[in-house]
């Protein structure tokens, strides 16, 4: 599971440079994001735009990062493809992320 | 349109020739774990090409296959040596017919989850645990249907898709 981060400012952007998170690489994407959120300070933002497909199970994998985060940590989403946007809006899990059209939107609204 | 029948070993293509009468029809025999479902979505989607379908039917198709694949894998196999599954995906007028057959474990109390409330979103802890499943599944297929075949499980059900294709 190839993820890499990035520190912008006072936001660490991870991005999953793999085309599905699903039921065969679900664990292996919640261990990468936990060794490379571990140290995060506050804002993290998971840069999907290399993502094409999520399940059920990649999908549970998100959300239990999220519940994993310590005090303080948050985490966004940002470059949705048109599948992966989809599974969030259907099973309003949109409601609960913090969603950002393109990388550089939630970037650029946190530069100062 | 060009459709293959195909027996793998490990979900990935291995196609055998097409007999008459079965030219719209994609079957595949494969392993119930997660890489030989990836890899047993990754073969019908190339077979589905020939439709012609949108990114998001073909993208809807994908998710369904995975959710009710993964079913079969996490909860029919669970606790055992993965056993086989068999796919079959037949294209008709009123969209793509799935079969899907295993020799798992009978769903709790010989029903499919949800099967006689509407949809419902998963609590938090089931969220976590994949527990969407159902969910999409229910919203992305028709005529979900599931019987016990001695001692196999067969869950059927219609995607709406393609329709355009065949009326013109």
């Amino acid at each position: 599971m190839n993820l890499t981060a990035n520190v912008h400012g006072a936001t660490l952007v991870i991005t999953v440079h793999e085309p599905r998170i699903d039921a065969a690489s679900a664990i292996q994407f919640k261990d990468r994001m936990r060794a490379l959120s571990g140290d995060a300070p506050g804002r993290i933002v998971l840069d999907l735009g290399a993502v094409g497909f999520v399940d059920s199970s990649g999908l549970g994998a998100i959300v239990s990062v999220m519940k994993q985060l310590r005090n303080g940590q948050n985490l966004e989403l940002a470059a949705l493809t048109p599948n992966v946007d989809r599974v969030f809006r259907l099973t309003r899990m949109d409601t609960v992320f913090p969603i950002h059209e393109r990388i550089e939107d939630a970037v650029d609204d946190h530069a100062d | 349109m060009r459709w293959t029948i195909m027996q793998t070993d490990t979900g990935a293509g291995r196609p055998l020739p097409a007999g008459p009468g079965i030219d719209r029809e994609l079957r595949l025999a494969f392993p119930g774990t997660p890489l030989s479902v990836r890899r047993a979505l990754e073969t019908v989607m190339d077979g589905l090409a020939d439709l012609s379908l949108g990114t998001v039917e073909a993208g809807g198709v994908e998710l369904v296959l995975a959710e009710a694949l993964n079913n079969v894998v996490e909860h029919a196999y669970a606790g055992s040596d993965p056993g086989p599954v068999q796919l079959c995906c037949r294209h008709e007028e009123d969209g793509l017919h799935v079969e899907i057959r295993d020799r798992g474990r009978e769903m709790p109390d010989g029903h499919i989850p949800m099967a006689d409330t509407a949809p419902h979103l998963p609590d938090e802890a089931e969220i976590a645990e994949g527990g969407f499943g159902w969910f999409i599944i229910r919203h992305l297929a028709r005529d979900i249907a599931y019987r016990r075949e001695a001692d196999m499980n067969v869950l059927t059900f219609r995607v709406a898709v393609g329709l355009r294709m065949l009326r013109n």
